[in-house]
């Protein structure tokens, strides 16, 4: 167990013109949960590899636990790693996957066998542990990826989008498994999405990458609440923030053409206003929006709805019926409302 | 149901019988003469003289292929021949795996012409590289011995092995061997215990190919060795005046080894674990 302190992290990938990583910082403390979060190619993926010692940074540095492993082989990192594609072993039965760490590290036999029935109990792999790979399904094969991960007593645990090769439903029933492990387990664990979902329930703090950087980092619902900028209002949630022109003027704020008193921090001018989807309400009276989708998820009604130009979803409560061509009339809630720069589209600060 | 077309059933099956067909036939094209070898090998030299002659193994003896093995030179060759073939073996082994493994997962200046290379080896008739190197092998004092035969089969085999094995180290994946290395192996350590054993259907396939083509191969064994012939070359240089029993002794003496050693590399060539490697 131990923080991870990294320092300025620049990597340019050979034959390529932009930075993957474009001097990154972070600290992560011991024992926490950190989630990259991205679209693919944001560099998630990179930074992570840099700290497993699988790529080599231009510079910058790394420590773990107070070492400078900023150039050290991945071997002598002392940390475990579970890969997107499962990457278990298929020449060895699935005992000897998970002790394949334990036996490389000269562990003796008897320790060796006790840690890999605790893992396998831990993860329900008791019946399959003389198996080979092959003879087991997509899921189970996870497990026996997390298991062989997480009877290292590793320092650091690093995870590379493991649930997405998961069919849906899987991945939700394992997603909450995974949390209890970790939590249970206590390991400083850096974990890489692009899911927005596992990052808002996974991680204790989730930092919003992109093209290289960091653009937000925080408690996921901070990050969910307050978004930094536009890009990950539109990133983060499900569906995405809505953004609408808006107008100030005379201490009064013009959003689609309706008026309210303007919040005094805001300067006179154009800006845009960022309302999630759940904060939007249904009445007689405000905006008025055209519907042209009506997707019914169960728990909620999903609209698609349009104001002007502007394409607005709108989250209403499952008994709420409409059709497409209907008028509704859309209510903002005030204490949600987000406002951004126009030009730079970053949070205007209070 | 009586207004169901059946058409393109029976023309399914019709294929799957044809297929069958072909099967055989190849199977055949393949065993008939094996078979008539083997058969004419174990025959009383009276027997082969007769006509019609007899397809059935009806008078067996070992006296013709018994006379073949005792003959002067003919074990000596046939241990010749194993230690050739299993030298070359291992030499293009050692050499052409790392060569496969650079070739399959390092990007580098020239790769691609050094694989057209490989090939332009082959391009060379034996004939042409055997004269100067047996001069080479002259001046190097191993002339006449297995290690010229070897270090020229070696070489023969060599771009086989190579692209081979490569093509079985590209479909091994990077991440299994990421996952060796983070969970504590050395680059060495993660070949050895993860990316050898997954390559190993590979690795069988091209042994057998290098053996086969060493046990077979008669040309350059003949011009680089005088009293230190292998199999096929002392066949050759001997059997042209022999008796037509002997020549087909020689024939099974030549085919048996090189099937069984086939027979045995199979089981490693495509299934493993249970598997088919991707």
């Amino acid at each position: 167990m131990a923080e991870i302190s990294i320092e300025g992290l620049v990597k340019t990938y050979p034959g390529g013109t932009e930075r993957a990583t474009d001097d990154v910082s972070l600290d992560i403390a011991d024992g926490e949960f950190m989630v990259l979060l991205g679209p693919s190619g944001c560099g998630k993926t990179t930074l992570l590899r840099m700290l497993a010692g699988l790529e080599l940074p231009d510079a910058g540095k790394i420590t773990i636990g107070g070492r400078d492993v900023t150039y050290q082989p991945p071997q002598d990192r002392n940390l475990s790693m579970v890969f997107q594609s499962y990457a278990v072993f298929p020449h060895r039965t699935v005992r000897d996957n998970i002790g394949f760490g334990l036996v490389m590290r000269k562990t003796p036999a008897k320790a060796v066998a006790e840690k890999v029935d605790w893992a396998a109990e831990l993860l329900e792999l008791g019946p399959y542990l003389d198996r080979y790979p092959a003879k087991l399904s997509g899921g189970q094969r996870q497990r026996v990826a997390v298991a062989r991960a997480i009877v290292m007593d590793a320092d650091v645990l690093l995870m590379d989008e493991p649930l997405s090769n998961l069919d849906a439903l899987l991945r939700l029933s394992f997603r909450a498994d995974l949390k209890k492990i970790v939590q249970d387990l206590g390991t400083t664990t850096v974990y890489v999405t692009h899911d927005q979902g596992e990052a808002l329930s996974l991680g204790d703090r989730v930092a919003v990458m992109r093209s290289g950087r960091i653009v937000q980092l925080g408690d996921p619902l901070a990050v969910y609440d307050h978004p930094a900028d536009r890009f990950v209002g539109g990133f983060l949630g499900s569906p995405p923030m809505n953004f609408l022109p808006a107008t100030v003027a005379d201490g009064q704020l013009a959003v689609a053409g309706h008026r309210r008193a303007a919040p005094a921090h805001l300067p006179d001018g154009d800006l845009l206003v960022g309302i999630r989807a759940e904060h939007i309400g249904i009445g007689t009276d405000g905006i008025e929006a055209l519907v042209e989708v009506v997707e019914p998820t169960g728990a909620a009604v999903l609209l698609t709805t349009r104001v002007d130009t502007e394409v607005l979803k709108v989250s209403a409560p499952p008994t709420f019926r409409a059709r497409p061509g209907d008028t509704v009339r859309l209510d903002l809630a005030p204490d949600a409302l987000r406002y951004y720069d126009a030009e730079t589209q970053l949070a205007l600060e209070q | 149901m009586t207004d169901v077309d059946r058409t393109p059933l029976r023309r399914h099956r019709r294929n799957r019988i044809l297929i069958q067909v072909a099967c055989l036939a190849i199977t055949a094209f393949v065993a008939v003469p094996l078979y008539l070898v083997t058969v004419a090998a174990f025959a009383t030299r009276a027997s082969l003289d007769r006509f019609p002659l007899s397809l059935l193994p009806t008078d067996l003896s070992t006296e013709t292929i018994g006379r073949f093995l005792a003959s002067t030179g003919i074990l000596a060759s046939l241990g010749n021949s194993l230690i050739v073939g299993f030298g070359a073996l291992v030499l293009s082994t050692i050499v052409g795996v790392p060569a496969a493994y650079a070739l399959a997962r390092f990007a580098f200046r020239g790769k691609d012409s050094y694989q057209l290379f490989l090939l332009f080896t082959r391009a060379l008739p034996i004939v042409v590289l055997s004269v100067p190197l047996a001069q080479l092998f002259l001046t190097a004092g191993i002339y006449d011995t297995t290690y010229a035969v070897i270090l020229l089969h070696a070489a023969l085999a060599l771009p086989t092995t190579i692209l081979i094995t490569a093509s079985v180290f590209v479909s091994v994946p990077v991440d299994v061997e990421e996952a060796a290395r983070v969970f504590g192996c050395t680059p060495a350590q993660a070949f050895r215990h993860v990316v050898a054993p997954m390559a190993l259907p590979g690795i069988a396939a091209a042994s057998i190919f290098t053996f086969v083509l060493s046990w077979n191969e008669v040309l350059g064994a003949s011009i680089l060795t005088l009293n230190r012939r292998t199999l096929p070359a002392q066949v050759l240089t001997s059997l042209n005046e022999s008796p037509l029993a002997f020549r087909f002794a020689g024939g099974f003496a030549l085919v048996v080894p090189a099937l069984l050693f086939i027979a045995v590399m199979r089981r490693w060539l495509t299934n493993m674990w249970g598997t088919t490697i991707r």
